[in-house]
Parts: structure tokens; sequence; C-alpha cells
């Protein structure tokens, strides 16, 4: 069965306004950070397991991999 | 309830909110009550799409009062005796467990939920960066331990994934810092940017090297945004990136 379309599935094309080189030595290309930087500035696909509710889930993912802070995006429970 | 659960870490936690609006998508049983007409389910969860009112249940997270949430398809994919599997994408805010009780009311047997599950989320789908826990734990055990960080950034995803469902501005290195100092986003400093940008609507602000600085709200269409050489085009509403990444603007030389 064909699968249907979210409006999130349409993106726009880009366009340029103005052309100019980014300088290397400044920050880094998202694939590139250092492991550090890259936990800092990362985000999970999670598959929530049944059981636990997503609050708790992200409290165990904070707990593993050692972070001050992590969040969800919108809760399972209510659904 | 199991399924996609996005999760942001530390810095990228300031993304989360452009997730709660995208739209989602659910497979779902529903048990009837009595067993239906197969022809006569399709028929009536045919119904139950475009622009729907719903009241949200006793036990949510929000007011309860009548609200209209768009249902954009709705799949039966399998009946087996009174339990049917549908698959659904809706707006956000939808309940699928009134959706479910609905449906029932309109077959007349009455239905509830039996199972559900998330399948998509605003840009995440079950596709390959799509984890389990036990993944999760498994590769940062792998870096601290044996210094191999390589399953980890396959668990891990660079938060700039989580904003491919936004239009983009791509800026100049100059423009950086004064965004990450919560600065609005003005027409110099507009390099490239999506064709479908309109007033009030959330976009991303990315580095040439595609890195995240921020999200915004447009002030105005992107045609205007490509004429103009001078004023604001976004205010800035988040701040991804930390400040002094990028050198200061008064340092860069005309």
């Amino acid at each position: 069965m064909e699968r249907g379309r979210l409006p999130s599935d349409v993106r726009g094309e880009l366009i340029t306004k103005a052309q100019e080189a980014t300088n290397p030595e400044w920050g880094y290309k998202p694939a590139e950070r250092p492991i550090k930087e890259h936990l800092a500035f990362g985000i999970i696909n999670l598959d929530k397991p049944a059981g636990p509710t997503s609050h708790e889930v992200v409290a165990w993912v904070k707990r593993i991999l050692e972070l001050k802070k992590a969040g969800h995006g919108g809760t399972l429970e209510f659904c | 309830m199991t399924g996609i659960l996005p999760i942001a870490l530390e810095r990228a936690t300031k993304v989360v909110q452009s997730w709660l609006p995208a739209g989602k998508e659910y497979i779902c049983i529903m048990r009837l009550h009595k067993e239906v007409d197969h022809e006569k389910i399709e028929a009536i969860c045919q119904e139950f799409t475009g622009p729907l009112y719903q009241r949200p249940p006793l036990r949510s997270s929000v007011k309860r009062r009548l609200r209209i949430r768009r249902v954009y398809y709705t799949n039966v994919l399998e009946i087996f005796g009174s339990d049917v599997l549908i698959r659904v994408g809706c707006e956000a805010g939808f309940y699928m467990r009134k959706l479910v009780h609905d449906i029932g009311e309109v077959l007349g047997t009455g239905a509830h939920m039996l199972e559900l599950r998330r399948t998509r989320a605003g840009p995440f789908k079950e596709d390959d960066t799509f984890v389990t826990l036990l993944e999760v734990n498994d590769a940062y055990h792998y870096w601290k331990e044996d210094g191999n960080e390589q399953y980890l950034r396959k668990v891990i995803q660079p938060v700039e994934e989580g904003l491919v469902h936004l239009p983009k501005l791509v800026i100049r290195d100059s423009a950086v810092d004064a965004i990450c100092h919560g600065a609005k986003l003005t027409a110099p400093g507009v390099l490239k940017l999506s064709d479908d940008i309109k007033p009030g609507a959330t976009v991303a602000i990315l580095t040439q090297k595609g890195e995240a600085v921020g999200i915004a709200e447009a002030v105005m269409l992107s045609k205007e945004i490509l004429e103009i050489d001078h004023g604001v085009v976004a205010n800035t509403k988040k701040v991804i990136m930390p400040r002094s990444m990028y050198p200061e603007w008064k340092s860069f030389k005309k």
C-alpha cells in the first residue's frame, strides 16, 4: 500500500542570494565535530521501549551517556 | 506505547521546540467490540481524513476544548477478526486514542486502542538512524572503554539532522557571532535561502559548513529576502551555537 505524505515531506529548493567563501579555521562541518562536541550537539532517533514513560527513557539516556541535559520531542504517553 | 521518541542532548535541546508542531505518523491496533464487514471498516476509516473536530481525551496534557486537527492519511493495513491494524499520518496534537474511539462510535460497535507505535515525527523516521536504548548503551561503552567512537557516531546524529524539516537561511561567517549573541538576522548576512519561506515561519539558520547557528522566525517571504539589501529578515528565537566559535563581525575587513 502506498504510504501517505506529511507536510514536512515537501521541502523548498535552496536559492543563492550572494556568494562568499567560509574560513575552514572556524567551526566544524556537522559530521566532523570532535566526539565530545558531537555528543553536546547530538540527537538520538530512539525507539522507545514499552513500559517506561518517555520521561524515564530520557533520564536513562542521560545516565547512560553521563550528560547533564537531555530532552525529548513530544511524549508517547498521551497519544 | 513504543516507537519514535527523538531525544536531544545538551545544547541540542534548543531544537526540541521545532519538532513539536511537526506532523506525526502512527501504527495502531484498534479492537472493535464486535466483528464488522471489512468493506465497511475500510469505508469508515477513509471518512476520518482531512480536518476533524476532536475533543482531547480525559487523560491529556492540554485544555479539553473542541479543536480541529488534520488527518493527512489513514490506511487500513490488516483486519484479523475484530482487530484492525491502521496507519495514520496526522497533525501534531491529534489523539489516536480518541480517533479509535470515534471510529468505533461510527461503526456502531465501539472500539478501543490495543497498541500504539509512532512511526514518524517531523524529520524522524524508522530509518538507519533509528536505534534502541541498548544500542546507545553499547556504543557509549565501545567509546568509553575501547576508545572506538565509530558506533557512537552511528547512534547519535548531529543536531542539524533534527532541522531538515525547516526552511533554511545560510549566512556569512561574519554574521554568525552576532546571531550567537541573539541578534536579529539582517539581509546582508544572507547567502542562500529556501524558496518557501513565509512570514512567521520557523527557519533554521546555518553556516556555509552546514552547522546550526540557531532557529529564527522569518518576517518576510523568500522573494522579499532575495530582493532587499538591508533590514531584518528573521528574528532569532533559539541560539544553538555557542559564542566565539566564529570571530566577531568587527574583525572582518571590508
